[in-house]
């Protein structure tokens, strides 16, 4: 890195910041014909593999005279692959025009630099396409529960969102059980036994008779539970 | 290619094995050949419905144990030459029923048989999962009652789920077929309406058998009321259930009020 002093009058200031960036090591050894052989045969496979990835230059498996070091960095620069840096070698053997001796080199696990995969999401939401029966739960803490078909009597789904079925709510349904008030349940027909949400429910008992059999949809406001119908 | 049917219920007393036994003998009747056989193991009623009681000398635990051989056990209908049954053991009880054990039984009457029925216990214990653990369809029996017709969907949840055609991603053919239904009863809407039950139950209906004392009278004289009295409306109904079953086109006969009043009169019979 380097530091330049600039002139009196504007003086611009220049933060310095650190980045570090992972590099392949080469680290040849003798003879190193053979090794460049071996380097050749690893290319065939992947052709493209170094573009764009400079390389550092590990010397200290061999001992090399600068002519030797000047020859080695022809030889693999001629293969299409730049030298970043070298190590491994006193600063003495190296001369001008050669790449900058490098220190303080860490091993570090290399990352497949391979085309970005998008990362597999935790799903929010649960669709079921069949009808849940009786004596079934269905827990989903994550989110929304999407029911096509009916909720028998007996069953429960328990949602971390809301609950969505499309057909008869017969069974349970506890929506926003990690404390979601914002949660809602809606039914196409709603005969339910108990309904739910964050804790605040209301049993079959006393869902309002008139609704029984109608499409409807429970949410809360405040500390109270309101069911209306869906018109 | 051989088919295992279960017959079940969740619910006792619906007519689980009076609807094996004149399922099995209309199968038979119609050419196919048929094994009937017995899970409910140390309550076995299967082999009195089917006048076989007195031949029964190894059963189906035996079988499953190695103690005896398949066909040692197998006794055949004395009426219909198609027709089989493989008893229940009475002096056991369900935990002598293993799951490889029921394998391997069912997979050799499967090379014998066109059709294996199992009759299933009540419960939705292990006599009931294993019941159905290798069936490719199933028959429910349900009554047109509450009780009846939320156990029956406790039932369909469990074929939907712990049976190896489930585990494998394949479905068990399910159908309902009602039984003990009384139209005087459901006009006047003391049961449960057709409509109801299915909407409910949201499966294929099989078919739909009327109370009736032929029902009664052909299990007390251990035979199938499809034999006993075929020309009586549940033989009929059962009769046309099995043409379903084989894939036949049959229009659904909903049994009408006539006989209501005196079906009123009937008494109450084993499953």
């Amino acid at each position: 890195m380097v530091m330049s002093a600039s002139a009196e009058t504007v003086r611009p200031v220049i933060r310095l910041r650190g980045r570090s960036y992972v590099a392949f090591v080469f680290s040849p050894v003798v003879p190193i014909a053979d090794w460049l052989g071996e380097l050749d045969a690893m290319l065939a496979g992947s052709p493209g593999f170094f573009v764009g990835k400079p390389i550092v230059l590990d010397l200290s498996a061999v001992d090399l005279s600068p002519l030797a070091i000047t020859h080695l960095i022809k030889s693999i620069e001629s293969r299409n692959i730049r030298v970043l840096g070298l190590e491994g070698v006193e600063q003495g053997r190296l001369s001008l025009g050669m790449p900058p001796l490098l220190s303080g080199g860490r091993q570090c696990a290399v990352q497949e630099i391979e085309p970005e995969k998008p990362s597999l999401q935790q799903p929010t939401s649960l669709l079921l396409d069949q009808p849940v029966r009786s004596g079934q739960s269905i827990v989903f803490p994550d989110g929304d529960v999407t029911v096509l078909g009916a909720v028998s009597s007996g069953a429960e789904i328990v949602a971390g969102g809301s609950i969505h079925v499309y057909g008869a709510l017969r069974g349970r349904a506890m929506a926003g059980i990690n404390g979601n008030s914002a949660a809602r349940i809606y039914c196409q027909k709603i005969e339910a036994e108990l309904v739910a949400i964050d804790g605040y429910y209301q049993t079959a008992e006393q869902i309002d008779a008139g609704l029984r059999g109608k499409a409807a949809q429970a949410r809360l406001e405040g500390h109270s539970m309101k069911i209306v119908a869906l018109s | 290619m051989a088919k295992v049917l279960v017959v079940t219920s969740g619910k006792g007393g619906v007519g689980k094995t009076t609807t094996t036994a004149a399922m099995g003998a209309a199968l038979a009747q119609a050419g196919e050949k048929v094994v009937v056989v017995d899970f409910d193991v140390g309550l076995r009623n299967l082999d009195l419905v089917m006048g076989a009681e007195r031949r029964v000398v190894f059963d189906l635990i035996n079988v499953v144990h190695g103690v005896a051989k398949l066909p040692q056990a197998l006794i055949r209908d004395k009426r219909l030459e198609n027709l089989w049954l493989l008893p229940a053991s009475q002096t056991k009880d369900k935990d002598a029923l293993t799951e490889d054990g029921v394998g391997r039984v069912i997979h050799e009457l499967r090379k014998t048989f066109d059709w294996v029925i199992c009759d299933s216990p009540a419960g939705i214990e292990r006599g009931a999962m294993l019941a159905m653990r290798y069936a490719d369809e199933a028959v429910i029996v349900t009554n047109p009652e509450v009780s009846s017709v939320r156990d029956s969907d406790r039932i369909i949840g469990m074929l939907d789920s712990k049976t190896v055609r489930a585990e494998n991603g394949e479905r068990v053919e399910k159908h309902i077929l009602i039984t003990r239904y009384d139209a005087g009863r459901a006009a006047r809407g003391e049961m449960l309406s057709i409509e109801d039950v299915l909407e409910i139950l949201a499966t294929p209906l099989l078919g739909i058998v009327p109370e009736s004392q032929d029902v009664l009278r052909a299990s007390n004289v251990g035979c199938p009321v499809t034999l006993n009295s075929p020309a009586s409306a549940p033989a009929r109904a059962y009769h046309d259930a099995m043409r379903r079953l084989l894939g036949e086109a049959v229009e659904m006969q909903i049994p009408s009020e006539r006989k209501g009043l005196m079906n009123l009169l009937l008494g109450r019979r084993a499953a």
